[in-house]
């Protein structure tokens, strides 16, 4: 498995603006997981109903929207399919993604999410070569070729990605759909992202004011000495 | 009140113990900013342990569910992210502080007679914290768990007869398996936390049997008023206990300000690689320790060669322990006619210097895969760092150093 750091040569950081007090970008990327990604892919360390909470999603309307692979709201996400099953259909099965941007990085999973492409009539992916996903939103995307730089010392090098057959979306329509996928995949991995910010602000104050006590506290002490 | 109080002293010598170890503790009266970690590094163990017990509460040792059940506390139990994250943002905080404090017994000499028991008790407390910090990093059960307690314990089978049976005794199986876990789960939250509580107090008792050292490394007890009270002295409380509160706050904001904003800490407290389920089909990228322990790994991963007929990899395990062993020998390698640092000459001075650099070099080193010129400054700083021990006897002795005060500045 690659580490979020290590990126093919030519292949850039891209520039991935995070925001998680975006709430509609989020519930945005959660319909996306759960219509596209969940089929396959689990997020079991999460419930339904937790995430509706978090995001705003009324209890109801997860329960008529966005219960395809579980009987209750308060179930974890778990993948439609069997992983015994995916095992033999994919040579391996796919990975549980609650925790996916914690491991890879959400830079790393937006060029994951628009770094595929077709080669010699098979699906590749430019940040993880030879993976065993196809690409599943290229309805979305179309289907994209990488065009490769023949540097001096003979070594390849990504340049860019050339449209061959374009998708349903324009590419600033599909971007923005990966940014609202990476940025729930951000909020997936660490549910406590939403409000850890908060509090510790508050925190800090108060362990200020706290500080200035007992620093008055030692001077009133220490004038006793001399 | 007073009757109540009178009536428990009748029974238990709690005056007692409060004069001798708090009101009447008389402590220099110089302390600096390196006299802070003392009592921080209570505080921390004090943390650890409450977070320890709400976490234990939730976790479970077992190899299918560990994963899981800290996602289920860092999700479902409320405020549980909030108890992980104190608890591990506190265990590197734990070195943190610890380091400090040893750093500053070798500023100011308080390893120096007659503190040796002292600093001994300190150093097992030192590796007890080690083993603490080890088998709690395989409890999560991530894929970085894992290899970490594979590597590190697979360093017993470089040693020959006895070392492959004990490597496989410590794990319980031939592998990191689910028994291993299971009893690195009872050292984590029993036996060592109890040794380490009870080390604690022996380190206390021991202080203040002899007395704290200061800056000046001098001792205030050979002045003395009528009355037995040292002249530098002043009772630790109230005068150290609201001082010491003071850098409580402040590295409580530290603290606070690390697990609210940046509890992986840029991966250095958390590692991303830990956050996939244990995987002994997949090995991570770089296996590579946690901070606190990457300069013993650096030393470790030093040396290449074979000598003297012995593989490079039991030497390698021979020069790691050698390398925490060595603060052992200290009181006794150090032979200057004074303690401090502020009447030592340049020799002690460079050398406390370079041995410094040369631990945080090799602890950055130790994240590195160790390939080219991060091998070989690995092996200079290697050298360096024995040689801070190796050679002490000798440049204590002849350095230059400046006459002490009699009483502290």
């Amino acid at each position: 498995m690659a580490s979020a750091a290590a990126l093919p040569p030519g292949v850039k950081p891209p520039p991935l603006e995070i925001d998680l007090g975006d709430q509609e970008s989020l519930q945005r990327g959660a319909r996306t997981f759960i219509n596209y990604c969940l089929s396959c892919h689990s997020a079991a360390y999460m419930r339904y109903n937790r995430m509706g909470k978090d995001l705003g999603i009324d209890e109801e309307l997860v329960k008529d929207n966005l219960l395809f692979a579980a009987d209750k709201v308060g179930d974890l996400m778990k993948a439609v399919m069997p992983p015994e099953d995916a095992k033999v259909w994919f040579g391996t099965a796919p990975p549980d993604l609650t925790l996916v941007a914690r491991f890879r990085g959400p830079e790393w999973l937006y060029l994951y999410m628009t770094g595929f492409h077709r080669e010699g009539g098979r699906w590749d992916n430019i940040v993880f070569p030879d993976v065993a996903m196809p690409h599943v939103l290229y309805e979305w995307q179309g289907e994209q070729r990488a065009v490769f730089k023949t540097m001096e010392d003979g070594s390849k090098r990504f340049d860019r990605f050339e449209l061959v057959r374009p998708g349903s979306m324009k590419k600033e329509e599909y971007d923005a759909a990966m940014r609202d996928l990476v940025n729930f995949f951000v909020y997936l991995g660490e549910p406590a992202k939403l409000v850890r910010y908060r509090i510790g602000v508050y925190v800090l104050i108060f362990l200020g004011v706290f500080l200035i006590f007992t620093y008055l506290l030692k001077r009133e002490y220490w004038k006793q000495l001399h | 009140m007073q009757k109540l109080i009178a009536w428990i002293d009748a029974r238990i010598p709690l005056i007692e113990v409060w004069d001798e170890h708090l009101a009447k503790y008389y402590a220099p009266k110089n302390f600096n900013f390196w006299y802070y970690f003392g009592s921080l590094a209570i505080l921390v163990l004090v943390i650890q342990i409450l977070t320890g017990i709400f976490l234990t509460m939730h976790y479970k040792p077992d190899s299918k569910l560990a994963f899981a059940s800290v996602e289920y506390i860092m999700r479902d139990v409320p405020w549980g992210w909030l108890i992980r994250y104190m608890h591990a943002t506190g265990a590197s905080l734990f070195f943190v502080v610890i380091y400090l404090h040893m750093f500053r017994a070798l500023l100011y000499g308080s390893h120096r007679p007659p503190r040796e028991l002292l600093w001994l008790i300190g150093m097992v407390i030192y590796v007890a914290l080690m083993a603490e910090a080890f088998t709690g990093y395989l409890l999560p059960w991530g894929n970085m768990s894992f290899w970490g307690a594979q590597v590190i314990v697979s360093l017993f089978d470089a040693v020959p007869w006895v070392g492959p049976p004990v490597a496989e005794w410590i794990r319980g199986d031939f592998v990191i398996s689910d028994a291993t876990l299971n009893r690195f789960f009872s050292f984590h939250v029993i036996a060592v936390p109890l040794a380490l509580v009870g080390l604690v107090y022996l380190h206390i008792v021991a202080l203040h049997k002899v007395g704290s050292n200061n800056p000046d490394g001098i001792e205030i007890k050979r002045h003395k008023d009528k009355n037995g009270v040292p002249l530098d002295g002043i009772p630790f409380h109230p005068y150290y206990s609201v001082k010491d509160m003071v850098a409580v706050a402040l590295f409580m904001m530290v603290f606070a300000a690390i697990m609210f904003f940046a509890p992986e800490m840029g991966g250095w407290f958390l590692e991303h690689d830990n956050f996939v389920p244990a995987n002994p089909l997949q090995t991570p990228p770089e296996i590579k320790p946690l901070w606190y322990f990457t300069p013993y790994y650096s030393i470790l991963r030093a040396n290449t060669v074979n000598f003297f007929y012995i593989p490079a990899k039991l030497w390698g395990v021979f020069f790691m322990g050698l390398s925490l062993a060595m603060f052992f020998f200290l009181p006794w390698l150090d032979r200057s006619p004074v303690k401090s640092i502020r009447y030592r000459g340049w020799m002690y001075k460079t050398a406390l210097t370079i041995f410094a650099i040369s631990f945080v070099i090799l602890g950055y080193l130790g994240t590195r895969p160790p390939a080219g010129i991060y091998k070989a400054l690995a092996q200079i700083c290697t050298i360096l760092y024995f040689a801070f021990f190796f050679l002490m006897p000798w440049y204590t002795k002849y350095d230059k150093t400046k006459p002490e005060p009699d009483r502290v500045t």
